[in-house]
C-alpha cells in the first residue's frame, strides 16, 4: 500500500514534464552515463547552467534526432563516434560553430565542416593473449590478418560503430576493392564475429580468440577491475590504417534557442580541466597537449605518430561501408 | 462462442437474445475501439517511411538471400524457446497448483523472477559461465565451452521467458472445477486420460496464448539475441538504425517482421476455441491437491535444475561482479531514487494495460464477432513491433498531434501499456473463458446494473488473470530500454538504462547493483501482487 502511495506521488510530480528554465541546457548524450556525469556537474557548479542529459545510444539518439528534426528540444549533441556526428550534420540539423573552437585542436581532430568538433580521441588497437601469442605473431598491419596463420584466431564486431568507422577509413584510404578483398578474406580466414569491443575482450580472456579488434580504452577497464586479466594490446605499425583513431564528438543543434550557452559547454569540454578527466579516469585521449598523461595509455605523440591521417569528415558515407559489409554476408 | 442453453425467465424477455445480434455496450466498445486506433499509429508511422524508399535501394535489402537466412534463423529460434519454455513451465504450473509440494507461494514467486532479468543481464551471465576466465573456471577450476549462437539465445530466452508461460497455465490450473475430472473418473478415466481429454484442452487456450507471447517476444528481442551472436532477424533490423542511422530501410524491415508476426497471431485464432465455462448446478470446488508421494525425487531435482539456472545464474554473476570491484556506497544511495522513477512510470502502465485489456477480452469472449476478433488481434501489434520502431512512430506521432505531450512521463505510459497490451490481454482473456456468462446474466436479471455485477459477480473470478496480467506488464516495463531511451522525459534514468550504460562501456561491476535491484525489487512487487490473489 504504502509503495502505492509513493508511486502515485512520483507519477504525480512528473507525469507532465516540468518546464525547463530558459537557461537550462538539454544534451543528447550518446556517451555513458558514467562517464560524462562527473564532468557535466562540474560545469554546472562553474557555471550555474542546468544541464538535462538525455542518456541513449549513439545511434539511436541520432535517428531520434533526425525524427524530432526541427522540433527537437535538444541543444547539444555527444555522439560516441565520428560516423554519427557525420549522419547528423549531413541531415543538416547542426549549426556552424566558431573558428576559435578548432584553435590548437591536431590535424586528426578536426573536422572540414566546422559544424562538430571532437571531445576526446580513441585509437583502434589489436587486444591480444599474451599466453597464446608469441612475440613474432604481432601482426605489423591490418592486412596481415587474412594470413593463414592468424585463421580462426582473430575476432572482430562488424556491427560495431567504431569498427565500421574503421572500415569506411579503409575505403577512404584504399578504395572498396580493396576493402571489399580484406573484409572477404577475413571471413574466409575464419574471423570470428562478436557484437562489440567488451565481448571481444572478453572472447580474448576466454580462450575464444588469441586478436580481438578493439578500442583502446575498453582493456584498461577491465585491468582496473582486475589486475591479472590475461589480456594485452598493441599498436600496429606506425601509420597503419588499422591505428585510426576515432573521436567522440560534440555539436550544437540548429534548433537549440540557447546557442549562446551550448557553445560555454563545448568549451568547457575541450578545455585542460575537462580533457585531463577524459584521459585520467576514462582512459580515452585528450584533443590537447595541455594534460597530464595517463600512463597506462600510449604517449600522446607516440598517437600522433602511428595513427594514419584521415580526415573525419571524410568517414560519413556509412551507407557504402553497410554496402560492403552486407556484399560480405557480415551483416 | 456462449451458446449454453437459455431458460425462460421472466428477465430474458427484457434482455435482448444472446448471440451475434447483441448489442455491445459502449463502455466496453469505446476502449476496445481506442486501443485498435492507437495501434494504428505505428502501423501508418510504417507506411509513412516506407513510401520514402528509393525504389532501386529497397529491393536489394528486400529481396536478399539473407534476409530469407535471418527469417529461418528467426524461426527455428522462436521454435526451440517454445519447446523449452513448455518442458520448463508445465510440469512446473502442475506442481505448484495440483500438488501437496511444500513452499508453493515461494516456488511461484521464484518462477516469476526470472521475468525480471533484464535479456542482456542474463545473456552476460550465460557467456561469463563458460570459457576459461569464465566463472566457474575461476571458482572451481572446471572449464566448460562457452555458450553462444543458437544455443546460447535459446537457452537466454528461454530463461527469462518461460515465466510467461507458467503464469497463464497456472491461473488457469487454479480455476478448473475439480468436479470435471471427478466426473471423469467416475466414468473410469485414468490419470492420463483425464490429463489428455479433460485438462490439456482446458489449458489449450492458456498454452496459445503463452506460446505466442513467447514467439512474438523471441521475434523482437535484440539483447541476448546480439549477444549471443545468433543472427536473427531484430538484428538486421537493429543494424539498420544503429549502424546506417536509417529509418526507411529499418521501416521495410518491420513490416517484414510484423507479417510474420501476424502470421503467428493468426494462426493462434486458428485453434478451435471451445467453450471452457463450467456448465451444470453446483459450485465449482477446487481440486484436491496431489499427493507426491515417489514422484518427489523427481520433483525436487528438477526445481533445483530449472531455478538453479533461471534464478542462481544471473544471482550468481551478480554477486560475483559486486564481489569483483564492490561499487562504494554512492550507488547503493542512488539505487532507491532510481528504483522509484522505474516502479512509478511502469506501475501506472501495468493499470493501464489491464484496463485496457479488460474490455478488450469482454468483447472476444462475450460478444464474438469478426470486428471482436480483428480488434483483439491488433492488440498484438504494439508487443510485436520492434521497440525502438514503435517508440520512433510515437516520437513523430505527438510531435506533431500533441507535442505538450512529447518527452513526458504521459507519453512513456502510453506507450509502454500499448507494447505490452497484449501481455495483459492473455491471462486476462482466460480467466473470463472460466467464468460462465450465466452468472452475469442470473445477476443482471436480479436487477444489478454492469457496475456492480462487474465489481461483485466477475471481479472476484477474473482477479488472478488481472493480477497476473498486470504483474506481467509491470515486470516487462522494469527492464524495458528501448521506449524508455527515446521517450522517457529527459533525465529520468531508470533502472534498466543505468544497467544498459554501464554494461555497454564495460563497467559489468559498477551495473551491478542497478541490476540486482530490478531483480530484487520486480521480484518483490510481483510477490506483493501474488499474495493479494487469495483474498476476497
Amino acid at each position: 500500500m504504502q509503495k502505492n502511495v509513493i508511486a502515485s506521488a512520483t507519477l504525480l510530480s512528473t507525469l507532465l514534464a516540468a518546464p525547463i528554465a530558459a537557461a537550462d541546457l538539454t544534451l543528447y548524450s550518446g556517451r555513458g552515463e558514467s562517464m560524462v556525469e562527473p564532468i557535466i556537474q562540474q560545469f554546472e557548479r562553474n557555471t550555474g547552467i542546468n544541464v538535462n542529459v538525455r542518456y541513449g545510444d549513439t545511434a539511436q539518439l541520432a535517428v531520434l534526432l533526425q525524427e524530432e528534426g526541427q522540433r527537437s528540444p535538444a541543444d547539444l549533441y555527444w555522439g560516441q563516434d565520428a560516423g554519427a556526428m557525420g549522419a547528423i550534420s549531413q541531415a543538416g540539423l547542426l549549426a556552424e560553430l566558431p573558428d576559435d573552437i578548432y584553435e590548437g585542436l591536431p590535424g586528426i581532430y578536426t573536422s572540414e565542416t566546422g559544424n562538430w568538433v571532437a571531445a576526446s580521441g580513441r585509437a583502434r588497437v589489436f587486444a591480444y593473449s599474451p599466453e597464446r601469442v608469441s612475440e613474432d605473431e604481432y601482426p605489423e598491419s591490418i592486412f596481415d590478418l587474412t594470413d593463414e596463420r592468424y585463421e580462426g584466431r582473430v575476432g572482430w564486431a562488424p556491427t560495431n560503430g567504431s569498427f565500421q568507422s574503421f572500415i569506411t577509413a579503409m575505403r577512404v584510404e584504399y578504395g572498396d576493392e580493396r576493402t571489399q578483398e580484406w573484409l572477404e578474406g577475413m571471413r574466409d580466414n575464419g574471423a570470428v564475429t562478436f557484437r562489440n569491443n567488451t565481448t571481444q575482450v572478453q572472447g580474448v580472456a576466454d580462450g575464444e580468440i588469441d586478436f580481438g579488434l578493439v578500442n583502446n580504452y575498453y582493456l584498461p577497464r577491465f585491468l582496473a577491475a582486475d589486475s591479472d586479466y590475461p589480456v594485452a594490446q598493441a599498436f600496429f605499425a606506425e601509420g597503419d590504417i588499422g591505428n585510426l583513431v576515432n573521436v567522440a564528438g560534440i555539436a550544437v543543434l540548429e534548433s537549440s534557442d540557447n546557442k549562446d550557452a551550448a557553445l560555454e559547454f563545448i568549451r568547457f569540454l575541450l578545455s585542460p580541466a575537462a580533457q585531463q578527466y577524459f584521459t585520467g579516469s576514462v582512459y580515452e585521449y585528450p584533443v590537447t597537449r595541455d594534460v597530464i598523461q595517463n600512463p597506462e595509455l600510449e604517449d600522446f605523440d607516440r598517437l600522433l605518430e602511428v595513427s594514419p591521417q584521415i580526415d573525419l569528415d571524410d568517414l560519413e558515407d556509412l551507407e557504402g561501408t553497410l554496402n560492403l559489409l552486407r556484399d560480405a554476408g557480415l551483416l | 462462442m456462449s451458446n449454453s442453453a437459455e431458460l425462460a425467465s421472466p428477465a430474458a424477455r427484457r434482455t435482448p437474445p444472446k448471440g451475434r445480434t447483441r448489442r455491445v455496450p459502449l463502455h466496453i466498445l469505446l476502449p476496445s475501439l481506442v486501443a485498435a486506433a492507437a495501434m494504428l499509429v505505428p502501423l501508418f508511422y510504417l507506411g509513412l517511411r516506407a513510401f520514402e524508399a528509393d525504389p532501386q535501394t529497397l529491393a536489394n535489402l528486400v529481396l536478399r538471400r539473407r534476409n530469407l537466412d535471418l527469417l529461418l534463423n528467426t524461426l527455428s529460434l522462436a521454435l526451440g524457446v517454445v519447446a523449452m519454455t513448455t518442458l520448463m513451465a508445465l510440469p512446473l504450473a502442475w506442481l505448484v497448483v495440483r500438488t501437496n509440494i511444500r513452499f508453493k507461494r515461494l516456488l511461484t514467486i521464484l518462477g516469476v523472477i526470472p521475468l525480471a532479468v533484464p535479456g542482456y543481464v542474463m545473456a552476460y551471465a550465460l557467456i561469463g559461465l563458460g570459457g576459461n576466465y569464465g566463472v566457474l573456471a575461476q571458482l572451481t577450476g572446471v572449464q566448460l565451452p562457452r555458450i553462444e549462437g543458437y544455443f546460447g539465445a535459446m537457452l537466454a530466452l528461454s530463461l527469462y521467458t518461460f515465466p510467461y508461460l507458467f503464469l497463464n497455465l497456472r491461473a488457469t490450473l487454479a480455476g478448473l472445477d475439480g468436479n470435471l475430472e471427478e466426473s471423469a473418473r467416475s466414468l473410469g478415466y485414468g490419470n492420463r486420460e483425464v490429463f489428455l481429454k479433460i485438462i490439456l484442452p482446458h489449458l489449450a487456450p492458456s498454452l496459445m496464448a503463452g506460446w505466442l507471447v513467447i514467439t512474438l517476444y523471441v521475434l523482437g528481442d535484440f539483447g541476448a539475441v546480439a549477444l549471443m551472436r545468433y543472427e536473427a532477424f531484430s538484428y538486421a533490423i537493429y543494424t539498420q538504425y544503429s549502424g546506417a542511422f536509417d529509418r526507411i530501410y529499418a521501416a521495410w524491415l518491420s513490416i517484414m517482421l510484423l507479417a510474420v508476426a501476424a502470421s503467428f497471431v493468426m494462426l493462434d485464432s486458428l485453434v478451435v476455441k471451445r467453450k471452457l465455462a463450467r456448465v451444470g448446478t453446483g459450485v465449482a470446488r477446487p481440486v484436491k491437491p496431489m499427493r507426491l508421494g515417489r514422484l518427489r525425487w523427481l520433483a525436487y531435482p528438477y526445481l533445483v535444475l530449472i531455478f538453479g539456472a533461471s534464478v542462481g545464474l544471473p544471482t550468481l554473476i551478480l554477486g560475483y561482479w559486486l564481489v569483483l570491484a564492490p561499487p562504494d556506497l554512492s550507488f547503493f544511495a542512488r539505487v532507491p531514487g532510481t528504483f522509484l522513477r522505474s516502479a512509478g512510470a511502469a506501475l501506472p502502465a501495468a493499470l493501464l494495460s489491464a484496463a485496457f485489456a479488460l474490455p478488450i477480452a469482454y468483447l472476444t469472449v462475450r460478444y464474438r464477432s469478426t470486428a471482436a476478433t480483428l480488434i483483439e488481434r491488433s492488440a498484438y501489434i504494439g508487443y510485436a513491433i520492434p521497440p525502438l520502431t514503435l517508440a520512433l512512430a510515437m516520437v513523430f506521432f505527438s510531435l506533431r498531434t500533441a507535442p505538450f505531450l512529447y518527452q513526458t512521463l504521459t507519453l512513456l505510459i502510453v506507450t509502454w501499456a500499448m507494447a505490452s497490451l497484449a501481455l495483459a490481454l492473455g491471462p486476462i482473456r482466460s480467466a473470463l473463458l472460466q467464468t460462465r456468462p450465466n452468472m452475469e446474466e442470473a445477476s443482471h436479471s436480479l436487477g444489478h446494473g454492469p457496475l456492480s455485477t462487474f465489481l461483485w459477480v466477475i471481479f472476484p473470478r477474473l482477479r488472478r488473470g488481472i493480477l497476473a496480467g498486470v504483474a506481467l506488464v509491470f515486470v516487462l516495463c522494469m527492464k524495458e530500454l528501448p521506449i524508455t531511451f527515446l521517450l522517457a522525459p529527459t533525465g529520468y534514468t531508470t533502472l534498466a538504462v543505468t544497467v544498459f550504460t554501464r554494461t555497454s562501456e564495460g563497467m559489468l561491476a559498477e551495473a551491478a547493483p542497478f541490476a540486482a535491484a530490478i531483480v530484487v525489487f520486480s521480484s518483490l512487487s510481483v510477490g506483493f501482487l501474488l499474495t493479494k490473489e487469495g483474498k476476497r
